[in-house]
Order: C-alpha cells, then sequence, then structure tokens
C-alpha cells in the first residue's frame, strides 16, 4: 500500500496544522538551492514566480515560444472558488463535497479539503494581480454557475478566463525574471528525467530551435506539464500539449495513478473531415443558458427550425430534473453518445444541438451576447452557421486528464525531489473533474501549496550536490541522442501524424466515453503492433540539429504509443464503472456508472518495468471519512 | 457543411534559418476542404512533402482557436489573413475561391528575426512585458478580493485591452514596424485598474523604453495595427499610453 503521508487530525485542520508542523529553510539558505520548473501554465507560472519571491533559483521550461503561450489559456469558462459572495450556501465544505461526489468518490479527501480551502486566496491573489475579472455594477464580482454543483461559485474574465489568469501568473513570472531569479528557457522540450541516488537531479532538454541537447542540473525538479489528453489525437487540447514529460519521468520510477481516468467534454464542435487537427471546446458555461435537444424521431434529416417542439427531446431535462442541462460531464457525454448511438443525433449523425432560442427570448439578445459573444463568434468562424440563428451542433470530445503521476499530500511523486502539479498529477479530481475546478487547482499548487510543502523536502534532504557533468548525465543524454537517431534514420514510408491518428482512433472506440473488455483487450494487442510498426516505418524528414517540428512530434507519439498500452490496461483492471470510467458491464439497470467500493475504492498507481512488459500495481487505500460513498445522482 | 473541394496554389516563404537568404517557392495545394482551417492546409501540403521526402513548411501553431497567439503568418499581405479580427487558425478554407494563389510570408520585423520558414523569434515582446508589464504583488500579499472594489466599466476596459493575445500582428502590419498596440494594451489593462495605480508611472517608463531598445519603430499614426489586430485591441490605448509617458515624465514619484 502506498503512503499518500496524510496529516493527522480534523479535515478543516489538516492543512494549517501540516503547515505549522513541516520544516522550514531558512532564506539564506533558499539561495543556495535551485529548482527546476517545467511547464509554464497556470500551474508551472505561479510555482516558478512563488519559489522565486521565496528566494529559490529557479530554472523554467516551456515548449512554447513565450511562457504565455502555455495550453491553460485557452480555458474559456472559469474559475471555482468558495467565497460564497452570492449568499447561496456556499462553504469551503460544499466545494469539497461537490468536487469528491463529481470526482464519483475516487478522489483524497485530505486534498480536496485542502483545494477548497486555498480557493479563496487563488481569487485574492489574482484580483491583485490585475486579472479583469467580470464585475457587477456595485463593482464586486460576478458569478456563474457549472455543471455539477447548485451554487454560482465560479469567477470568470469573459470566455477568457484562462487567458487572463496565465497572464496574471505569466506577469509574477516574468517580474521575477527581470529581478534575475529566474532563468527562463522557452522553446525547449524535456525528454528525459535524470536520477541520481534515487533523487531528481535534473533533466535533459533538447533545443527546439538549435536541436542541440542540454543538460540542467538542480535540487529538485518539478512537472507542471499538463494532461496527456492528446494521446487521442483528437481532442481540445492545444497541439503541443503532450506526455513526453511524465511518461519519461514513468520509466525513471515515478507511478502513475489512475492513466484511464479521461474526461470527455460534452460540448465540443463535432469532426467535421478526415484532416481535422484538433477539437474545438465550447464552454460548458453555455449549458447555463442553452437548452440540449435532439429529435424524438431517428434519423431526423429536417433542419432543426423545422423540427416542432413536442418532438424535440430534450433529454438531459427529462432524465435529470434537478440539475438538468447542468449535469457533470461524464453524465452529459454518455447521455449524447446514447442517443446517438440509438439514431437520434443531428441527420442521424453524431451530434447534438444546443439551442439559445429560449434564452434570446428570456433575456433578449443583447444579455446573451454579453455573456458569450466571443463563444458565439468563435463556433460561426469554425462552422459558417450563426447561433443565434440556429442551434449549435455539439458533440463530445476529449478535453481532460484526471489520472497523471502519483504524488502524496506533499505534491511529490515517487521519486524524491521529483514533485508533479497541475493536470500533470492525477490529484484531486478523482474520476471525474467539475468544470472550473482545473485552474483553480493548478494554481492552488502553484501558489499556495508547493511552494509550502518543497521546503519540507529541502530541510530534511539538503541539495542534491549532483552538477550536470555527473556520469549519470551522460548516461541518460546518450539514451536521449540514441532515440532521436533511431528515429531520424528509420526513413520508413508513414508519416508520424497517420500513426498518431491511428493509435487516437483506436483509443477513442475503445478506451473512450464507453469500454469493455473485447474492445479494451483488442486495443492491447493492436497497440504493441502499432509501436513495433512505427519504429520500423516512420518518416521523419529533416535533419536533427535544426528546428525540427517533425522530429517533435515523433518523438510525443513514440511515448504515447508507450503510454496508449497503460492507459488500456488500467482500464481493463478497473472492472467498475466510476465518473468517467465507464464499463458497460458494470452499470445501473438506468445505465448510470455503478462503483464497485468493496473491489475498487483505491488510486491504482503503476510502477513501470519494461516497454511491453506488464507494470506492477500499488495501491493507495481511499478512505472517506467525512462523506459517505454513495450512488451518485443528479435526477 | 459543403463537399466541394478546391485546388489552389501557394507561395510560400522558406528560408532555412536565420542567416540564410530566403526564397518564395510554389506549391499546389489540391483537393482542399473549404471547412478546413487554414493551418489544416497547411498541414495537407505537409504531409504530402513529407510523403514525398521534402522538409513541411515550418510554422508555429498550439491551441488552433484564436486565444493563444502562437500561430500568424502574412497572407497576401496581410497579417492573419483576410478576415478581420481573426487569427489565421480560425480563418477557414471558405473565405478563399477556387484556383486562388495565396502568398504566405512570415511577420517581419527587424525585432522578429526569422527562425524557420515562417517562424519568427518573438521574445522581444517577453522583454517588453519583463520590464515592467505586471503588478509587482508576491504570492500571499494578495488582500481580500472584495476590499477594494473596481468599477464594472474599469474592468470592463481593462479587459478589453488584456485581451491582446501578444501575437505581433500589430508589429508586421506596422510600416514602421512599431510594438506600441502590443505595449500599451497592456499599460492601459493595468492603469485602468486601482491594483495597478501605483506602479502607473514607473511601468510606463520602463516598457516604453525596453520596446524603443528591442529596435521596434515608432508608432507614426498608420493605424494598420488596429485592422491586424485579431483581438479588436483599439490605437485609442495608443494614445493613452502616451498621455501615461508625458505624465509619468513629468511626474516626481
Ligand atoms: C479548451 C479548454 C478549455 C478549458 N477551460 C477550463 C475552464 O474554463 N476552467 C477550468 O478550470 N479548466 C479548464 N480547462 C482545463 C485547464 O485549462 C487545464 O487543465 C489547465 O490549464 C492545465 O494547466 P497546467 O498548468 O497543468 O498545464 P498546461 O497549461 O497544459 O501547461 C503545460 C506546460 O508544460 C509545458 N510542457 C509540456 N511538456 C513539456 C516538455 N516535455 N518540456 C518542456 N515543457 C513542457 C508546456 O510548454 C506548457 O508550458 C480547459 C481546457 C481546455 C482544453
Ligand atoms: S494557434 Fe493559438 S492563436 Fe492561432
Amino acid at each position: 500500500m502506498l503512503d499518500a503521508k496524510i496529516p493527522s487530525g480534523p479535515i478543516a485542520e489538516k492543512w494549517s496544522r501540516h503547515k505549522f508542523e513541516i520544516k522550514l529553510v531558512n532564506p539564506a539558505n533558499r539561495r543556495k538551492l535551485s529548482v527546476i520548473v517545467v511547464g509554464t501554465g497556470l500551474a508551472g507560472a505561479s510555482a516558478a514566480a512563488s519559489l522565486s519571491e521565496l528566494g529559490y533559483r529557479v530554472k523554467s521550461f516551456c515548449i512554447q515560444d513565450s511562457p504565455r503561450r502555455a495550453h491553460s489559456i485557452a480555458a474559456q469558462g472559469g474559475i471555482n472558488a468558495a467565497k460564497n459572495y452570492q449568499n447561496d450556501g456556499d462553504s469551503v465544505y460544499r466545494l469539497f463535497y461537490d468536487t469528491i461526489k463529481g470526482g464519483d468518490f475516487r478522489a483524497r479527501e485530505a486534498n480536496v479539503y485542502r483545494l477548497a480551502e486555498v480557493s479563496e486566496n487563488i481569487i485574492d491573489q489574482c484580483v491583485a494581480q490585475g486579472v479583469p475579472f467580470a464585475r457587477e455594477y456595485s463593482g464586486y464580482l460576478s458569478n456563474r454557475s457549472f455543471g455539477g454543483a447548485q451554487v454560482s461559485r465560479t469567477f470568470y474574465a469573459r470566455g477568457q478566463t484562462g487567458q487572463q489568469l496565465l497572464l496574471g501568473a505569466y506577469g509574477a513570472l516574468m517580474k521575477e525574471v527581470a529581478r534575475g531569479n529566474i532563468e527562463m528557457f522557452p522553446r525547449r522540450e524535456m525528454l528525459d528525467l535524470v536520477v541520481v541516488n534515487n533523487r531528481a537531479a535534473g533533466i535533459i532538454c533538447r533545443n527546439l530551435i538549435t536541436g542541440e541537447i542540454e543538460r540542467h542540473a538542480a535540487d529538485a525538479v518539478v512537472l507542471a506539464t499538463g494532461g496527456y489528453g492528446n494521446v487521442f489525437y483528437l481532442s481540445t487540447n492545444a497541439k503541443l500539449s503532450n506526455a513526453t514529460a511524465i511518461w519519461r519521468a514513468h520509466r525513471r520510477g515515478a507511478f502513475f495513478a489512475n492513466p484511464c481516468f479521461t474526461q470527455i467534454h460534452p460540448t465540443c464542435i463535432p469532426v467535421s473531415g478526415h484532416y481535422q487537427s484538433k477539437l474545438t471546446l465550447m464552454s460548458e458555461s453555455l449549458r447555463n443558458d442553452g437548452r440540449i435537444w435532439v429529435s424524438r424521431k431517428k434519423g431526423d434529416t429536417r433542419p432543426p427550425h423545422e423540427i416542432p417542439e413536442e418532438e424535440r427531446w430534450y433529454y438531459l431535462e427529462e432524465r435529470y430534473p434537478s440539475f438538468g442541462n447542468l449535469v457533470p460531464r461524464d453524465v452529459a457525454s454518455r447521455a449524447a453518445k446514447q442517443v446517438c448511438d440509438a439514431g437520434h443525433g443531428v441527420k442521424g449523425g453524431h451530434a447534438v444541438y444546443l439551442d439559445f432560442r429560449d434564452a434570446i427570448r428570456r433575456h433578449g439578445r443583447e444579455t446573451i451576447e454579453e455573456k458569450y459573444g466571443n463563444l458565439f463568434e468563435m463556433y460561426e468562424r469554425i462552422t459558417g452557421e450563426d447561433p443565434y440563428q440556429t442551434p449549435m451542433r455539439i458533440y463530445p470530445a476529449v478535453h481532460y486528464t484526471m489520472g497523471g503521476l502519483w504524488v502524496d499530500y506533499n505534491l511529490m511523486s515517487t521519486i524524491p525531489g521529483l514533485y508533479v502539479i497541475g493536470e500533470a498529477n492525477f490529484s484531486d479530481h478523482g474520476a471525474n473533474r467539475l468544470g472550473a475546478s482545473a485552474l483553480m487547482q493548478g494554481l492552488a499548487d502553484g501558489y499556495f501549496i508547493l511552494p509550502v510543502t518543497i521546503g519540507d523536502f529541502f530541510a530534511g534532504s539538503g541539495p542534491a550536490g549532483i552538477a550536470a557533468d555527473d556520469a549519470a548525465f551522460d548516461d541518460v543524454e546518450r539514451e536521449v541522442r540514441d532515440r532521436i537517431t533511431r528515429l531520424v534514420e528509420c526513413h520508413g514510408r508513414r508519416t508520424v501524424d497517420e500513426f498518431h491518428r491511428e493509435l487516437g482512433l483506436l483509443l477513442w472506440d475503445h478506451c473512450g466515453m464507453a469500454r469493455n473488455r473485447q474492445g479494451l483487450e483488442k486495443a492491447l494487442r493492436r497497440i504493441p503492433e502499432i509501436r513495433e510498426e512505427y519504429w520500423k516505418n516512420v518518416n521523419v524528414v529533416g535533419s536533427p540539429g535544426t528546428f525540427n517540428q517533425v522530429l517533435e512530434r515523433a518523438g510525443r507519439v513514440a511515448d504515447y504509443l508507450e503510454f496508449a498500452e497503460l492507459m488500456c490496461l488500467d482500464a481493463l483492471h478497473r472492472e467498475e464503472s466510476c465518473g468517467g470510467h465507464f464499463r458497460e458491464e458494470h452499470q445501473t439497470e438506468d445505465g448510470e456508472a455503478k462503483r464497485d467500493d468493496d473491489r475498487f475504492c483505491y488510486v491504482a498507481a503503476w510502477e513501470f518495468t519494461d516497454v511491453g512488459a506488464a507494470p506492477t500495481l500499488h495501491k493507495e487505500a481511499l478512505e472517506f471519512h467525512e462523506i459517505t460513498p454513495a450512488q451518485r445522482s443528479y435526477k | 457543411m459543403s463537399e466541394k473541394t478546391m485546388n489552389l496554389t501557394l507561395k510560400v516563404w522558406r528560408q532555412e534559418g536565420p542567416h540564410v537568404k530566403g526564397r518564395f517557392e510554389t506549391y499546389a495545394a489540391e483537393n482542399i476542404s473549404p471547412d478546413m482551417s487554414f493551418l489544416e492546409m497547411l498541414d495537407v501540403v505537409n504531409t504530402r512533402l513529407e510523403q514525398a521526402g521534402e522538409e513541411p513548411i515550418a510554422f508555429d501553431s498550439d491551441c488552433r482557436e484564436g486565444i493563444c497567439g502562437t500561430c500568424g503568418a502574412v497572407v497576401n499581405g496581410r497579417a492573419h489573413g483576410p478576415l478581420s479580427a481573426t487569427t489565421l487558425c480560425q480563418v477557414h478554407m471558405r473565405h478563399f475561391n477556387d484556383g486562388d494563389t495565396i502568398v504566405i510570408e512570415p511577420f517581419r520585423a527587424e525585432a522578429f528575426p526569422i527562425v524557420k520558414d515562417l517562424v519568427v523569434d518573438r521574445s522581444a515582446l517577453d522583454r517588453i512585458i519583463s520590464a515592467g508589464g505586471y503588478i509587482s504583488v508576491r504570492t500571499g500579499e494578495a488582500p481580500e478580493a472584495h476590499a477594494v472594489p473596481v468599477s464594472k466599466r474599469a474592468a470592463e476596459e481593462a479587459m478589453d485591452a488584456a485581451a491582446c493575445i501578444g501575437c505581433g500582428a500589430c508589429v508586421a502590419a506596422c510600416p514602421n514596424a512599431s510594438a506600441s498596440l502590443f505595449t500599451a494594451a497592456k499599460i492601459i489593462q493595468l492603469a485602468k485598474l486601482p491594483q495597478g495605480n501605483i506602479e502607473r508611472r514607473r511601468r510606463a517608463i520602463a516598457m516604453i523604453q525596453q520596446m524603443d531598445k528591442e529596435g521596434f519603430g515608432s508608432c507614426s499614426k498608420h493605424y494598420q495595427c488596429e485592422a491586424a489586430c485579431p483581438k479588436g485591441i483599439k490605437v485609442s490605448f495608443i494614445t493613452a499610453m502616451k498621455s501615461e509617458y508625458f505624465k509619468a515624465l513629468v511626474s516626481k514619484d
């Protein structure tokens, strides 16, 4: 059994007690300690800035040409916090409760409580940074509702909340760069982790402009590299999002937790053709005012305005009267798949309507425009259709990954000195994340949790004392170079993207919204075959010693081809349905997810053995002292 | 959705590196669906190049949703292509016609050295922000969010400016290659908010000096920047920035 090092005491006191009990590093010693932070999204940028403010010497890395462009920038809808400004009964406890329940009782209570607790500080911090959150005429902050909650606790900045929060964190980061305390390395890709004497000692990167392989040593390494949704090829993630950093760390000894817990977002623009390069999310906030429906008639080819009211099937409102269109994501996605599989989708295909007709009638076009104008514009740009006139067509798409590297209460992985924050860890969302909670978690980890807990590690373990010319760096660098050479010298006939698409489709079919033993076993047979072919038949043009985007993608896809197997294996082993993990064999009579708490009330943390070999399963038992696990109901 | 496809001719700027001479190369883009995005059209062309063992056209992109500011090229003489208030990744091929010739070049400016083909180095923009484009609050120092109310109007105006995605189209569109719109957007966002008030003078001077140091030109009111800006950032911010700057120069603090 894995020990999460959860502090003792009542849940509401754990974090403050822990902060008091852990050891501190004095300011003079902090200056002698260096930390590598990989990633400049909300988690990485906030962590790098906060660590630097404390006096640690920080090296910050990202793939994009500027830290401001990390994938977090794309988050639209908002960020949760238990401020209870609406006086609608919200509290730290309720946010904690909603998150545990929304995660279908597969998250760690102590972490989630802490997350809810620090959520309030996040809003304070961001406002002080100049984040222009939406406000009322009174001058106070506005809120909206998100799925899985009956209170209004989501803060937002038009439809660009992630952008504004990230620019706040990026500002904090650049302030520290200006102070000379953070060294910034954009256009760098971490390709491996260096571990010496069972402690993280640094990373190997590729300079994406020159192709040079670089070594960076530090006293601790923080991975804030985001989620792995792009393993599916098509997802709402940015094109550069990838799994390489966490997968390489996994291969070096960091356990990977619940890799099969992926979130399929219900409201995305449907696939339009084979050339599709990514999918676009339409923010969940739209479900506040938009009504989801399909035709009651199967294979109905009439345009939406010709389908009379009595033939419109508002299936979410019918099936879940108390949450209606605001049921959690996993529930909404599955319902869309079910009605489409049954032939009710738009023109019999894979799309449902998200309709604003009634909202426009009730509130007027202007109000709707003020709330969602930029989202409507984005929809029109992509589809050529005007959502003020005709309902949006939407369908679920891969969006977020709840799984990730296993971390203890201090956010440290199973490799001492290696911390994992943000979407990259398996963290706080259990088997399903509630909307507007990822931004909250990334910033909680980066601003308020990691900067405290990392001190405890340093106070106990001191500096790593390993320089970048250590033999361990030689070995890892050689392996990195060998892999690159193997890729460019393959001279095969299929492009990197062809392989990636093939893998993605396989996973979408068998490890997507619904999973079953037969499908997973099929995927598990097929993945090693694709992987084997990849290393014989991939075509990577261009040279490794230059700016080479094909090579960049080739490395990421090579890692997906290893990681995908673990994902399917995890899905196969978890013989229950919970949250986003829906095993068709395990459902209630009315088609809802059926957990098996007797057998699966644990975090599955996998230890790497070898490529293609069975990983070792370690379990962290989940104990619920506050909230008794129950069948989730949103009816 | 339409089923018809188009055939296009692309004239694309190819340049191996910053110190190598570049040239236009011509490519056929065949069977292009009108529902493709511009970048998906380039993906299709690149796949064909890769299959032929040739190096694909290097171009930057990430979110492909118009928010990260990573993409951008000058298409037929216009930064981000033919649509107003739209990043290149959000331009769809339905805005082109069968048989069109499309000229594609990088964002050109002295302060944006070419990395490869359509990829440029925009790190000068980061250095402008680093000079002062933030409020110097440390983590943990913040007061309760409602301690300082902010008028809805100030919040909205700050948001209008904060919408800048830092893509650099304003620089590419400006005959002087000025970064005034970019710099003004950040200065004005923070000047509008009470939280940003204390540092506003220092900020304006530091950021403007950094902009000059990076080799960006100055603003002589061509206002091509606003026309090219995918987020519709207004040139009135530049006027406001100049006034911030002069106030800062004469002030004593
Ligand atoms: C379209 C969309 C909308 C969303 N909307 C919301 C919302 O409204 N509310 C909400 O709470 N959540 C939302 N989410 C989820 C949320 O945005 C993400 O979970 C969150 O931003 C992840 O932040 P992060 O800091 O963990 O990682 P990211 O922002 O993904 O950043 C990852 C960083 O790591 C770097 N990196 C990755 N690999 C390497 C490597 N090998 N070497 C070097 N650097 C590397 C990248 O360059 C980047 O800087 C949304 C997600 C999407 C896709
Ligand atoms: S790729 Fe992000 S704005 Fe175009």
